[in-house]
């Protein structure tokens, strides 16, 4: 029997199989698209405000507290306010390309999120349907492609200014995600293994028992790393580092064109918030206590569950954002390359490992047996690996000439600091000199 | 020859309007691709065939190869394009004389050949021996799921084929690692060392800023000290030097005076 006959007998009865995507009649598949990009949108408005208010709890401020109840409508009389800037096209930007890489940003950041389980099966004005827009054999794969398109969007817009910083910025981001979507993918393929899918409503599934973030927290980890470098968050946002590139590949872009890269950049953010609580954290299912209660865990409120870790990780985001500076640019492709990539690639050796042992060997002794004697051959090879050479501490080069004393900033050891009038004039009158003291100017 | 109606009846209605959406399309894009003098908009219509084969890969039951075209063409190769091209400049202008000689005829000869192949390799599988068209197998193929179905055969029958790739491809990365490579002849040195070195130099302090906005917006602008004499060290030297070659060589320094200036 091939895993995947099992996969879909093992389904939970809440859910319905992969092949009953797209068989949908015609308006329920424009409601739920409608569903989805409202959902989008109002999370964007959310989060912008969210953001700015626990950043501002963060920094002892109050945050933006005018515009609605509390300032929650902040967000929206700033996009009613950019849509009535003044639209500037650059006399240098490459016209078309320049139009074409914000819509570019901003479309496959939508169409990431249609793959995502909302909830378990509902029924909707009798029939029966998953709060899912649509499901692929590839979900997962889909979400990375869409992922790899909006790269062309900074891109482009870096290029096609026609102006220095923007260049820059675009050229730091594309480097910057190619090499953390390397990150990010061999961290799921451990997920793939583990959930013998890729297609995300089997992968929530499959963590009906145990999250995957319990079985794989060091993929999860991984992820968490990757993710805020494709986002572009801190500590990884250098691709818009405003201290050094101004407003980075959007700086010469104004008005809804700059609004779009905004939308684009939050509902990233809430997309990439969503996989990984579809892929690590039991998407829709709720956690321990509450999953004995059936109501809980089927129909229409698992959405909650849902919406509200994908709220806890926009917030770990925020959070992120709050406490860490930004990272310089060579240490933080060093750390992509040099640390995620290779612990990824050995993470999922270990895991493919150790899965095919468990699934071989029926026997627990020899299972044991086997594994134990890996794990004492991984020892004496790290013992039998030479010792890395103590690095000899870099004597300062002779040119350089210690300062005479007096320079800056050491001031010398018998520096007299030379008394002041008015020290001079209070000691004066203490010693009962009648003679007064000198004198400022505007006394004279 | 078979009659089209065969092919008619084994295509349903979407995937023929999306073949005849995409199709041209790609087609369109491809000519663009050849004709268009800016690097980066060829780089663009590339793009836009590839997504377009990705549209047709996943109208014919194939996500996988769809997905992949996308992230492994469209996002990992054409964006190396992008890349390089940027960090070289597209404003340097190409060349327009032809350096190999015959190259069009080889192309088209090359093209036509490729063609050729490729039709003769897929007639052969979807024409049955009977004389009829029919694309028979998928069902078998896709049986246990397309991603199952393209797992096994890659390792299995292939096996051999798909760890040579592999081994190329490494060796073509490890290549390229060896080329750009350059061996550091002293160690590196480090924050703290690079502190040392700065606080035990005679200048521990940024170099001042240039005078702009004070008189004027140029950066070639010295700034004032407050004694009103100018900072020598607030011009960067490479203006300074730029600027001396522009007024006709080395011993016409830095024209003073700037529009603007007030000194």
């Amino acid at each position: 029997m091939s895993p995947l006959t099992t996969l879909a007998q093992e389904l939970d009865d809440r859910q319905l199989p992969l092949t009953s995507f797209g068989n949908e009649p015609f308006w329920l598949t424009i409601a739920k698209t409608l569903f989805v990009f409202v959902l989008l949108v109002l999370m964007t408005l959310f989060s912008i405000v969210f953001e700015r208010k626990v950043v501002a709890r963060m920094q002892q401020r109050s945050g933006p507290n005018r515009v609605g109840p509390g300032g929650w409508g902040q967000s929206l009389a700033d996009g009613l306010k950019l849509a009535f800037k003044e639209d500037i096209i650059p006399a240098l930007a490459d016209r078309p390309v320049y139009l074409l890489a914000p819509v570019l940003s901003a479309v496959p950041a939508f169409l990431a999120f249609s793959v995502i389980p909302f909830g378990p099966k509902v029924s909707v004005a009798g029939h029966e349907t998953a709060l899912q827009l649509t499901d692929l054999p590839v979900g997962v794969l889909w979400v990375l492609a869409c992922a790899s398109l909006g790269v062309f969007g900074i891109v482009l817009a870096g290029w096609s200014s026609g102006s220095t910083y923007p260049l820059l910025g675009g050229l730091r981001s594309a480097a910057q995600v190619i090499s953390y979507e390397i990150a990010m993918a061999l961290a799921l393929i451990a997920v793939f293994l583990y959930a013998g899918s890729l297609s995300t409503s089997e992968i929530v599934a499959a963590q009906s028992d145990r999250w995957f973030i319990l079985t794989l927290p060091i993929s999860f980890v991984i992820y968490v790393i990757a993710i805020t470098g494709e986002t572009n968050r801190a500590p990884f946002d250098l691709p818009e580092a405003e201290s050094e590139l101004v407003g980075g590949f959007h700086t010469e872009y104004t008005s809804l064109k700059f609004a779009m890269f905004f939308l684009a950049e939050y509902i990233n953010i809430v997309t990439v918030s969503a996989l990984a609580t579809t892929l690590f954290l039991g998407g829709w299912q709720p956690i321990w206590p509450f999953s004995q209660v059936a109501f809980l865990s089927e129909g229409w409120f698992p959405m909650v569950w849902f919406l509200s870790k994908t709220l806890v990780f926009i917030f770990f985001f925020v959070w992120l954002r709050g406490v860490l500076p930004r990272m310089r640019y060579d240490t933080f492709m060093r750390f992509g390359w040099k640390v995620l990539v290779p612990a990824g690639l050995v993470w999922i050796l270990f895991v493919a490992g150790s899965r095919t042992l468990v699934q071989e060997i029926d026997d627990r002794r020899t299972l044991l047996l086997v594994g134990g004697g890996l794990f004492a051959a991984v020892l004496v090879v790290l013992l039998l690996l030479p010792a890395p050479k103590p690095r000899p501490e870099q004597a300062l080069g002779t040119d350089v000439t210690p300062r005479d004393d007096g320079g800056f900033p050491t001031p010398p050891m018998d520096l007299v600091v030379p008394p002041t009038p008015r020290s001079l004039a209070r000691s004066s009158v203490r010693a009962g000199d009648p003679s007064p003291a000198p004198t400022p100017d505007r006394e004279a | 020859m078979p009659a089209p109606v065969d092919v008619l009846a084994v295509t349903s209605t979407g995937e023929a309007v999306t073949f005849w959406v995409l199709g041209p399309l790609a087609l369109v894009a491809a000519l663009m691709m050849v004709l268009s003098r800016n690097a980066v908009h060829a780089a663009l219509f590339l793009a836009a065939v590839m997504l377009s084969l990705a549209g047709l890969y996943a109208a014919q039951d194939a996500p996988f190869l769809a997905a992949v075209q996308v992230i492994v063409y469209t996002g990992a190769i054409l964006m190396l394009f992008l890349f390089v091209l940027m960090l070289v400049g597209v404003d340097s202008s190409d060349s327009l004389i032809e350096t190999l000689r015959g190259q069009r005829v080889a192309a088209l000869v090359v093209g036509l050949g490729f063609a050729a192949l490729l039709m003769g390799a897929i007639a052969g599988a979807v024409v049955q021996s009977d004389g009829t068209v029919a694309a028979v197998g998928l069902e078998e193929a896709n049986a246990e799921g397309n991603v199952v179905g393209i797992a096994r055969l890659l390792f299995t029958d292939y096996l051999f084929a798909f760890e040579i790739t592999s081994a190329l491809l490494i060796t073509a990365a490890l290549g390229a690692m060896v080329l750009a490579h350059k061996e550091r002849t002293e160690p590196r040195t480090s924050q703290r060392e690079l502190a040392r070195l700065r606080f035990t130099s005679d200048h521990p302090w940024p170099l001042p800023g240039p005078g702009v906005f004070a008189g004027t917006n140029s950066t070639a602008t010295p700034a004032l000290l407050p004694d009103g004499t100018e900072a020598p060290d607030s011009v960067s030297p490479v203006l300074e030097r730029r600027s001396a070659e522009r007024a006709g060589g080395p011993d016409n320094p830095l024209p003073r005076g700037l529009p603007g200036g007030d000194r």
